[in-house]
């Protein structure tokens, strides 16, 4: 704790407008900042495991049909992504560090590049809904997946019905982490704004801190929804 | 480790391990992408979501700086969301796989 008398500290916090006076100095404010993200992540982290765990239950009850399922994705296009998510990772670490070491022309590149490759994800998530559209992959009405042989059992065909399940989850898995993608970009773009307005200064860049961390834990996700949805059964 | 001394930490020696941790993941992915065309039986999902851990672990320690947190409950928040989840997959999974009928 700080030395100062309370009349001290009621000084202080007239010449540091960016630490709220409930806080000693930068760095408890910003720990204490993160840590709420933290435990926000946590119930993020529940959210998605509901998923999973379905997921689980059903590809344990229907691994042959969810393995034909999942051969017709292109996981090329979900390596693809992969890395493309995970170079946005590094970006916005750098964005962090950017912004805790005042380099302005780092902190907004790296931010601006996020976007680019949180733009490219989609896109390329975009084409691959669309095939799903055109080969009635879509669960619903015009839903067929027919004569699609179980890999390694020649002579099987996936049930429908149990491919349908699959690809249900598969849209709403993927959805979700598009739409956490989607928010993500408003985050950036909301900090871009700020970065350039010269808001961040080392002592305060709590927002970019949180916001990386929100972009790291929608990059996790990923990296478990790509192996669980594109790669269960591949070899030939 | 050494909290006082971030300032200075900051300078050089985290850009090496961004760019190290970065190189890893995609290492990483390109060997989960390879290995799930090749026949292992049973391997083929404990490899795939063995890699998913160690790079979603490297995500968490490093680029979420979790390793290094300066505040302790970081750590507690992140090992009790893990715990639960757990007991959420591995309560589920227990009983799904020992029901004879199914």
């Amino acid at each position: 704790m700080p030395d100062s008398t309370v009349i001290g500290l009621h000084h202080e916090e007239e010449h540091r407008p960016d630490l709220l006076h409930h806080f000693a100095e930068p760095q408890q404010q910003r720990d204490a900042a993160s840590l709420g993200m933290w435990v926000f992540l946590a119930t993020e982290i529940m959210f998605f495991g509901g998923l999973f765990c379905a997921y689980l239950v059903y590809r344990r009850w229907y691994f042959g049909d969810f393995a034909a399922a999942s051969k017709s994705i292109d996981a090329t296009l979900g390596a693809t992504n992969t890395a493309v998510l995970i170079c946005s990772s590094l970006t916005v670490v750098l964005a962090v560090w950017a912004a805790q070491t005042a380099r302005r022309t780092l902190l907004l590149g790296s931010l601006a590049i996020t976007m680019l490759l949180g733009l490219t994800f989609l896109g390329i998530k975009g084409i691959e809904y669309k095939d799903k559209f055109e080969e009635h992959h879509v669960p619903g009405a015009s839903f067929s997946f027919n004569n699609v042989p179980i890999p390694g059992h020649p002579g099987q065909y996936a049930d429908p019905r149990h491919a349908q399940l699959f690809f249900s989850l598969y849209f709403v898995m993927t959805g979700l982490h598009a739409l956490h993608m989607i928010i993500g970009l408003g985050i950036f773009l909301w900090l871009f704004t700020m970065a350039w307005k010269g808001r961040f200064t080392p002592d305060y860049h709590t927002p970019v801190e949180i916001g990386g961390l929100y972009w790291h834990f929608v990059d996790i996700v990923w990296i478990y929804l790509f192996p669980l949805l594109y790669l269960i059964d591949r070899h030939p | 480790m050494s909290e006082p001394a971030k300032s200075e930490h900051a300078q050089s020696s985290p850009l090496k391990m961004y760019f190290s941790i970065w190189i890893a993941l995609l290492v990483c992915t390109y060997i989960t992408y390879k290995a799930a065309f090749i026949e292992l039986g049973q391997f083929n999902a404990a490899v795939a979501l063995g890699i998913a851990t160690l790079k979603a672990t490297l995500v968490a320690l490093f680029f979420m700086h979790v390793w290094h947190a300066s505040e302790k409950l970081t750590k507690l928040v992140v090992i009790a969301a893990l715990f639960f989840l757990l007991l959420l997959l591995g309560l589920t999974m227990t009983d799904y796989a020992t029901r004879p009928w199914s």
